[in-house]
Parts: C-alpha cells; sequence; structure tokens
C-alpha cells in the first residue's frame, strides 16, 4: 500500500458514497413507479449484508471455535431483537472469552 | 422538530456506532494503515458497510474498478433512502440543505428521521447526523489512537498474546452488527428471509469451490448479490408504500419548512416517545 493507493482508493470510496447519498436528495423528488425497480432497491441491501457476512464471520478472528461462538451468539441476541450496540458488544465479549481460555486453558 | 430533539434522537445512534468505528479503526491500524487513514475515510465516507469493505479492498490491492464497483454495488441502498427521505422532507429544502443532509444518510440515520410522524426540518436533521456523526468520529478516532496505546503498553510475551486477541476480538464487531441488521426483518418478512438464505448459500459457495476462489476480491458480493436479489424482487415483487405518495401530494406536508417548526414541535411531542430507544436497532 503506497501513499497514493491509499488516497486514490479513499477518493473513489467517498466518491461512490457521496454520488448514491445524494442522487435521490438532489435529483429524485418524483416517486419512482416501476415495480422491480423498488422491490429491488427494497431487498438489495439484506442481500449484500448476507454475502458479507456468511460465511466469512467465522473467519474474522484468530480461531475457527472464536468465530463461531460469536456468531451464535450474534444470531441468538438479533433473534430476540436486540440492538446494534448489544449483539456487537456480546460478540466482541465471547470471542474475547473463547480465545483467552484457548489460549490459556487448552 | 428542533435541533435539540435531533440531538436527543441521535444519542442512541452515536452509542451504537462507537464500538463498531472503534473496531473498523483498530482492525485498519491492524492491517497496516497508517492512524489518519481510518479516521480520514471515516470523516470523509461515513458508511459503516462501505467503509469497512472499501478498506479491506485496499489491503487486498484491488483494482481500482473492482473499488468502484463494490463501493456502488454496498452503497446503492443508500440511494432509495435518499429518495425516500426527499419524499419526506418536500420541497421547502434550497440546494446548500441537502447537499449537506445527503452526508448523513446513513442506515440508522434514515431509519429514525423516516418514522418521524411529520415532516422533517433541517434543524431536526442537523442535530441528528451531527449527533451520531461525533460518535462514529469520535469511535474511530478513539480506536486509531488506542491501538497504538494498546500495542505499546501491552508488551512482552503475554502482553502481545492479550493484544492479539484483542484485535480479534474487534474483527467479528461489523459483522454482528450486520447480523443484527438482517435477521430482525428476516423475522418479519418471510420473503427477506429466503433472500438471505439463498445469498448465505451462493456465497459459501464462492467461498469454498476452488475455482471461484480465484475471482477479484469482492467480485462474488457483487454477482451473489445481483443474482439473489433479481430473482426474489422478481417472484416476490414489494411496492413501496402507498403513505409516501400521500405525504409528498399533500400540500400540508410540502410547505416550508422553518416556520412551521413551532406548531410541528408540539404536535409531536405526545407521538414521539418511543421514537429514541430504536435507534441503534
Amino acid at each position: 500500500m503506497t501513499l497514493f493507493d491509499m488516497l486514490i482508493g479513499c477518493a473513489i470510496m467517498f466518491g461512490v458514497t457521496y454520488i448514491c447519498k445524494a442522487v435521490g436528495l438532489l435529483f429524485v423528488k418524483k416517486q419512482i413507479r416501476n415495480t422491480f425497480i423498488q422491490s429491488f432497491l427494497y431487498y438489495l441491501p439484506y442481500s449484500v449484508l448476507a454475502v458479507m457476512v456468511f460465511p466469512s464471520i467465522l473467519f474474522s478472528t484468530s480461531f475457527i471455535w472464536s468465530g463461531i461462538a460469536g456468531t451464535v451468539v450474534a444470531l441468538i441476541l438479533s433473534l430476540f431483537r436486540k440492538g446494534l450496540l448489544i449483539v456487537s458488544l456480546s460478540s466482541i465479549l465471547t470471542v474475547f472469552l473463547v480465545e483467552t481460555c484457548l489460549t490459556f486453558f487448552v | 422538530m428542533r435541533f435539540t430533539r435531533g440531538i436527543k434522537d441521535g444519542l442512541p445512534i452515536a452509542l451504537g456506532y462507537m464500538p463498531v468505528a472503534f473496531a473498523y479503526a483498530i482492525r485498519a491500524v491492524d492491517q497496516g494503515f497508517p492512524v489518519w487513514f481510518p479516521i480520514l475515510i471515516s470523516a470523509s465516507n461515513f458508511t459503516g458497510t462501505g467503509q469497512f469493505i472499501g478498506t479491506d479492498l485496499i489491503y487486498a490491492g484491488a483494482s481500482l474498478a473492482v473499488l468502484f464497483s463494490t463501493m456502488l454495488i454496498i452503497n446503492i441502498r443508500y440511494a432509495l433512502m435518499s429518495i425516500s427521505l426527499s419524499q419526506k422532507m418536500g420541497g421547502g429544502f434550497p440546494l446548500w440543505q441537502r447537499i449537506l443532509i445527503s452526508f448523513g444518510v446513513t442506515d440508522e440515520n434514515y431509519a429514525v428521521a423516516i418514522r418521524q410522524p411529520n415532516k422533517l426540518s433541517f434543524p431536526y436533521l442537523m442535530g441528528l447526523m451531527c449527533c451520531s456523526f461525533s460518535g462514529w468520529l469520535g469511535g474511530t478516532v478513539l480506536g486509531a489512537g488506542l491501538s497504538s496505546l494498546l500495542a505499546s503498553v501491552l508488551t512482552g510475551e503475554t502482553g502481545s498474546v492479550f493484544y492479539e486477541i484483542i484485535m480479534s476480538a474487534f474483527n467479528i464487531s461489523l459483522y454482528a452488527m450486520f447480523v443484527a441488521i438482517v435477521i430482525p426483518p428476516s423475522r418479519d418478512d418471510k420473503h427477506v428471509l429466503l433472500l438471505v438464505l439463498m445469498s448465505v448459500g451462493l456465497s459459501c459457495i464462492f467461498y469454498f469451490v476452488p475455482l471461484l476462489q480465484k475471482l477479484p476480491e469482492g467480485l462474488e458480493i457483487i454477482i451473489c448479490s445481483i443474482v439473489c436479489t433479481v430473482i426474489i424482487a422478481l417472484l416476490f415483487p414489494h411496492p413501496l408504500e402507498e403513505q409516501n405518495l400521500e405525504q409528498s401530494k399533500n400540500p400540508a406536508f410540502s410547505s416550508e419548512a422553518q416556520p412551521n417548526d413551532q406548531t410541528l414541535t408540539s404536535q409531536s411531542d405526545t407521538s414521539d416517545q418511543n421514537d429514541g430507544k430504536g435507534g441503534a436497532a
């Protein structure tokens, strides 16, 4: 990673993100009527997030077992509709505890 | 709908953002980026998912075309939110206000703003977005600062082991947040559940089949999500609610924002009591 890579990468990230955020507020003041486009835009975020999370979440930590433990905790808590803060902190804590046990007691 | 109400509604979001931004910065510094880099990204992008993936792509040395198209596909949902917010704001906003508000469009800000019973005002949106942005930027600065501090404090054999464990634990934070975003709507809407299951299945195929692993970094996100979403959108159309349409047509909702602030605030105070707690959900 050179300085140039980082700055050009940041510029692209900013440009694309801002254009996506601004396009509706600046240019679309009428309602979109096309049902397919409405449906596509409604469903897309869930698919993108699901693809990004699985199976990468399992391998996001140093040990597969701590990854699995963190995933299970996140799944259970979000099934009970806990907020982002609780789910995210609980997962972090779970991974920390599991890895501490694996490192020092196994 | 005053500035202070926006701040109040933004607090739970800011609290939810802090550990995520913290984790983002720690991860970036751990990958070898300089301390200023995650701060610059957080200050200019203000988006959880996109920053996380984009930084990973830069780290992996992905081509600019892949970076561009991946960012587009991840962030395209903001276009929908932006359109939807635009409907709820009416025509009273000058261009410079729209340019500012655009920057603050995030999943959580959108979710809180769109739930307001009344037409949105500029001071309210600014309060909401400034508050959550402070949480985001503050968390990033803390994470970037503390990661180097942690590395210098946790020295020696045991110390460096704990440093590794802490870094590893924070790596799961953003994934956990995405799980918390995806699972509740999957419980409510079986079409979303089907879409999520399909996406996970296809994603696993791309992850584990050796031939497909050779695809450029990030491309599998675009392919999997577009294929699955097109199928589900064709099978189970999900039109936007009619309510938005009526509001944008109703002249009472599209008059200029500022003069009505006092009346809007007094009307909304009674019905808004449960809005704050859902901010981070």
